[in-house]
């Protein structure tokens, strides 16, 4: 009993931190652009056009739910709701301050990144259950982009795990008490970054929603309150990437005189403010271009990478001692 | 009782300062009419004048209208900004239909008004309103981004006050 009580809590803690965060990281997301792109951005709806979102939610709340005729009606609406579990599952391992962490697993970094991979199984089913051709090529791309930089992402984590010699998220905080992990690992922290961004589908690796050729991608077919999940989920897997890259990089929930939590946020935003400036910065990227850059190069500069930093743990141990 | 004792109003008139009471329908209406996410769409050069007016000068983004959609399933308000030929006519009636309801249709610039220039052409309609349910015109050739924003803002009333609209037909 006390369990389940327990676990309501954190349920409830998680879906108010994502939903909370979303509302306003849609909003930032808005806002950001505007601000690149010199121009105001929204502005009439509330102070500064701070309840845009709402609106915006509110509206897709009272659209129409339309399932197409020949749509595989269960795998359709079953992948619109199941989209959002894998992307709040991860959130388990976070360690969003000191003692903050619901679930301290051993192997918290390999949970994050199996459950994480999960969220691609279900963007295809809504490719494959919607029956329209834009939607499946849309969830073919999803899934070879994302099991495709799975490589290199994890490659590159595993320098951290070298480094720090746990997988468990507060050990490898700890181990950065001294040293944050992107001064000792540079090249892992931009392979992770450009990975990320390929696996979360953003720009420049927006492939698979690519407008001017395949539509909306696996969303093509869905619309109002369904539409919606499949949005909120992108930017709940978005906040959880720059979390794990606050976690992994930047020193976690560590700093100075600031709670503990707000420095995890804080560090969390600054990560989630780059992902932006690189979707509105750059162009998109060819499918191939894509394929190519990832296995000809990501993937054998993140192995040099796990070698050298052998190599640089072995020559410290003998310089010690 | 008092909710705020250095006021010297009664409660009732605080209360009417600090909730607001609506019903579902008018928060609905005022949610739909701030954000049209128009269908990425375009027949002719009315459809340039629409890109404008999404670009940094003149910033379609201040009203909440930017989120341009390439599906219609995702789109509320279709902005017919060009010549319909006779051809393209059941294309256009197509996506209007495969748009989810509640939707609306402006049509930008005389070609989608009357057939503009070619209104005695054999092969263009003479307007969209033979095909769809417009709700605004926008008188233009083309017509410039402001004319643009006043026939969306003219659409955001009419989808607040809908009463108003109704007495006037």
């Amino acid at each position: 009993m006390e369990n389940i009580s327990k676990g309501l809590v954190y349920f409830l803690y998680v879906v108010a931190f994502v939903l909370l965060n979303i509302m306003y990281l849609i909003y930032l997301e808005r806002k950001f652009s505007a601000f690149l792109q010199q121009r105001p951005g929204p502005n009439r709806v509330g102070p500064r056009g701070l309840m845009q979102t709402l609106v915006d939610v509110v509206k897709l709340f009272s659209k129409e739910d339309i399932i197409p005729e020949k749509a595989d009606r269960w795998v359709f609406r079953l992948a619109s709701l199941l989209v959002m579990v894998p992307a709040l599952l991860v959130y388990v391992v976070l360690p969003f301050g000191k003692n903050m962490v619901i679930a301290d697993l051993n192997l918290g970094l390999f949970y994050f990144l199996a459950v994480a991979s999960l969220s691609s199984v279900f963007v295809l089913m809504a490719g494959w259950g919607s029956r329209n051709k834009f939607s499946l090529l849309g969830g073919m791309r999803v899934v070879a982009q994302v099991i495709s930089y799975e490589i290199p992402m994890i490659f590159s984590l595993l320098g951290i795990v070298m480094l720090s010699g746990s997988l468990k998220m507060t050990e490898i905080v700890s181990a950065q008490s001294k040293v944050w992990f992107v001064f000792l690992q540079p090249v892992a922290f931009v392979i992770y970054f450009i990975a990320a961004t390929a696996e979360l589908n953003r720009g420049p690796f927006d492939l698979p929603e690519g407008e001017q050729e395949i539509i909306a991608g696996p969303f093509t077919e869905y619309s109002g309150i369904r539409y919606i999940m499949f949005y909120m989920a992108e930017y709940t897997h978005m906040i959880a990437v720059s979390a794990l890259a606050t976690t992994l990089f930047l020193g976690g929930p560590s700093g100075p005189v600031l709670p503990s939590w707000l420095w995890f946020i804080l560090k969390t935003y600054f990560m989630i403010l780059l992902f932006m400036l690189v979707r509105w910065t750059f162009p998109r990227i060819r499918l191939d271009h894509m394929m190519n850059f990832n296995w000809k190069y990501l993937i054998p500069i993140s192995l040099a990478n796990i070698l050298l930093t052998g190599i640089g743990i072995q020559i410290f141990q003998l310089m010690k001692g | 009782m008092e909710v705020n004792p250095g006021e010297s109003k009664t409660v009732e008139q605080q209360i009417e300062k600090n909730i607001i009471l609506t019903k579902l329908d008018d928060l609905l209406n005022y949610s739909r009419a701030h954000s049209f996410w128009p269908l990425t769409f375009g027949l002719a050069c009315c459809a340039l004048e629409m890109m404008a007016a999404g670009g940094a000068r003149y910033d379609i983004s201040r009203f909440g209208y930017e989120v341009f959609r390439a599906s219609p399933r995702q789109a509320d308000l279709m902005i017919v900004a060009g010549t319909i030929t006779d051809k393209m006519a059941p294309v256009v009636k197509r996506i209007y239909e495969q748009m989810p309801e509640p939707k609306w249709v402006v049509a930008m610039g005389n070609c989608a008004i009357s057939g503009g220039p070619f209104a005695d052409s054999y092969n263009v309609v003479p307007g969209a309103d033979t095909l769809l349910p417009v709700d605004v015109f926008i008188p233009g050739c083309p017509p410039r981004p402001e004319a643009l924003f006043h026939g969306l803002l003219t659409l955001k009333e009419k989808i607040i006050h809908p009463k108003v609209v109704n007495k006037v037909e």
